[in-house]
């Protein structure tokens, strides 16, 4: 990269537009380090200016913005109702959000976990209606597999014309989320839908062997035990296998990883097949595990959000976990303030605010005060 | 003849948001800036000017406000990428959930309401009698001329004028522009702001003309559609007039072949513009294979003077 050739070869007097802006001049100056890293309170930081900023939109409507979040946080977090259903919404996310992380560390933009989910929940719906006499016990294997191929080809949509005719992936797993969506309406508005539903778009209720099971009283199924499987498979694979070497030098120095000899293309397909294989096994966790049926609107933006989870987590596993809880209980706080008559997209207004301030707050952290000679 | 009369205005009509909003991706783009926010900064234009002329019932201040708030939204996004150096595309999907999410905030209250409101056509009495082209044209608002004319002013901008060459070379090599005295920083605030007002307007237009009635996302993807549209056009303002009537008119005839119940549900039809703007992409691409990218060189780089690489 020679991009520069000429700013490296200038020397001694800084540009003229540089030079022209005059007037106080303060001791200090702020200087760009683009390796530094940012402090481990930043997206506690980011978190709480973007709840400032919302607060500022939330007074200007006439709402008391305290009264706002501690309803918000009270539906999430102050019940175990609350809890159980905020680990219930943590689960795909999760699972998108590890998804999503694998393919930004080597700078594949993948946005279409929404889609990816939709069609794996649509293929695991597809199992119980074309084989409803399989034995019992294969069904929740059979729909897992169906729900991670089904998502890993809708990857394969994207990554193929990324790879051979240089398509940018984020227009094209975009596109697909929405193909998909129009699908899913298709099928639960149309020959999918249950006879005996009384026109409700959905399919018809699967059977038990057909659910996920869950955890004692509660809604939390049986999906969390694939995110957490699948968070410490991501850890152990970039740390201990060599496709994870790969990736990682692929995600520190593109060009470098040319030389050595890794097939980029190779990789960006890899990725996307793992992050549509996990997406669509979110969207098989959800129509299995919560809804017991394939229906209209089966997910509430999971895919999008799932992008906050993983760049609030700095694309980091463990971390992971952390941020999936909390954007899922920002989730179900988002519901809890409909009660005051205020929209749930509340919590996607927030989840926005909160990725803003991160980025921000993550940028200005790479600069540092130095004294002006 | 009166179908395709009719065809055409629709096509026109549908189009025109595209349009607008791809003339302001090709803007903020061509100085080096990915403004990937298109779809939240125009949700919050159409929102802004439908709040707007819900207050006020006047149409230039709803088209200001909505400009003006596509302003701010531009401004955020120039901070965070040209001052902050932030990564260009996160910076835009977060900038289109927030604009989501604000906008279905802020809509609440006028969601489903139906405007009062009708654009102004430009009156060509003299237009009328001529065939096929007379009612077309006396039947386009002053917002499509408005349009007409943007597509040409930008396009002599681009390649005419010195301040189109200073965009161009920021684009392209923002550090020799640097060198030979220009602000790069200036010329990036000044055309990525310049651009997402556009895409406010794109969002007024939808609003104001298209659909008059304010719904949770309703630009449904035009504000990716017309990403794709920006690298269809070549960075072109030119080409941008026939991408975005393109997608317009499979809108359009996508809409008229299910009134026809033409026997394919209308999922199918609805999912063209989508599976349309994949396609033509693969087009442009393999086309373009081996050929040198015409993209802006710097397209996404943030400039920091004097880096090494």
């Amino acid at each position: 990269m020679s991009r520069n050739t000429m700013a490296d070869t200038m020397q001694g007097e800084p540009p003229a537009a540089g030079r022209a802006r005059t007037g106080m001049r303060l001791p200090y100056t702020m200087q760009y380090d683009p390796g530094k890293k940012g402090a481990w309170w930043m997206p506690l930081a980011s978190v709480a200016a973007a709840l400032l900023l919302c607060a500022l939109f939330l007074g200007a409507s006439g709402m008391n913005p305290l009264e706002v979040y501690a309803k918000m946080a009270r539906g999430a977090f102050g019940s175990s109702f609350g809890i159980s259903e905020t680990l219930v919404k943590a689960i795909p996310l999760l699972l998108c959000g590890l998804g999503v992380a694998a393919a930004y560390r080597i700078s594949v933009w993948n946005i279409g976990a929404e889609g990816q989910l939709v069609v794996g929940a649509i293929a695991a719906t597809a199992v119980t209606i074309y084989w409803p006499n399989l034995p019992g016990a294969l069904y929740i294997p059979v729909m897992v597999a169906a729900g991670i191929a089904a998502g890993a080809v809708w990857g394969l949509f994207t990554a193929y014309p990324r790879t051979r005719f240089g398509v940018n992936e984020l227009i094209t797993s975009l596109m697909l989320n929405y193909v998909a969506l129009l699908l899913l309406d298709y099928l639960v508005f149309g020959p999918w839908r249950d006879p005996a539903g009384f026109n409700f778009p959905g399919t018809p209720l699967f059977t038990p062997e057909q659910q996920l099971m869950t955890f004692g009283g509660t809604r939390l199924h049986y999906g969390l035990l694939f995110a957490l499987i699948a968070a410490a498979i991501f850890s152990v694979f970039y740390s201990k296998t060599r496709w994870g070497y790969e990736m990682k030098l692929l995600g520190a120095n593109p060009l470098a990883a040319k030389y050595a000899g890794i097939s980029v293309n190779r990789h960006i397909l890899l990725v996307m097949l793992v992050s549509g294989g996990l997406a669509g096994l979110a969207g098989m966790s959800e129509v299995s595990g919560v809804s017991h049926r394939l229906m209209y609107g089966i997910s509430p933006g999971y895919g999008y959000t799932a992008i906050i989870v993983a760049w609030l987590a700095k694309l980091n596993p463990w971390g992971m976990l952390v941020t999936s809880v909390f954007v899922g209980g920002l989730i179900v706080g988002g519901y809890s303030v409909q009660t005051i008559g205020l929209p749930s997209s509340m919590s996607l207004m927030l989840q926005g605010a909160i990725l803003l301030c991160l980025i921000g707050g993550e940028m200005l952290g790479k600069y540092k005060l130095v004294r002006r000679s | 003849m009166d179908f395709y009369v009719n065809l055409i205005i629709a096509a026109i009509s549908s189009g025109t948001p595209l349009l607008f909003a791809v003339l302001g991706g090709i803007l903020s783009e061509r100085s080096g800036v990915i403004f990937l926010g298109a779809e939240g900064t125009m949700l919050i234009g159409a929102v802004v000017s439908c709040l707007t002329f819900v207050q006020t019932d006047s149409l230039a201040l709803s088209i200001g406000a909505a400009v003006a708030a596509a302003g701010a939204a531009g401004l955020l996004h120039a901070f965070l990428c040209v001052t902050l150096k932030a990564n260009q595309i996160v910076c835009g999907l977060a900038l289109t959930l927030f604009g989501t999410g604000l906008s279905a905030y802020l809509g609440k209250p006028v969601a489903g309401q139906a405007l009062a409101v009708s654009v102004p056509k430009l009156q060509l009495s003299w237009l009328e009698p001529v065939p096929f082209l007379g009612p077309i044209l006396s039947n386009l608002d002053i917002l499509v001329w408005f349009s007409f004319l943007l597509v040409v002013v930008l396009y002599v901008y681009m390649n005419k004028t010195s301040w189109g060459l200073h965009l161009r070379a920021v684009g392209d090599n923002p550090a020799t522009s640097d060198a030979m005295g220009l602000s790069v920083a200036k010329l990036r605030y000044g055309h990525v702001m310049a651009g997402s007002m556009l895409m406010g307007l794109a969002g007024a237009y939808l609003i104001m003309v298209y659909s008059p009635n304010w719904m949770e996302g309703m630009t449904s993807g035009r504000g990716w559609i017309a990403i794709a549209l920006v690298i269809l056009a070549g960075w072109n303002p030119l080409y941008a007039l026939g991408g975005a009537y393109l997608f317009g008119g499979l809108d359009a005839l996508g809409f008229r072949m299910q009134l026809m119940d033409i026997g394919v549900p209308s999922y199918f039809l609805k999912m063209l513009p989508y599976l349309v703007t994949i396609l033509v992409l693969i087009l442009v691409g393999w086309r373009g294979r081996n050929k040198p990218s015409i993209e802006p060189k710097a397209l996404g780089a943030p400039y920091v003077r004097e880096q090494r690489f």
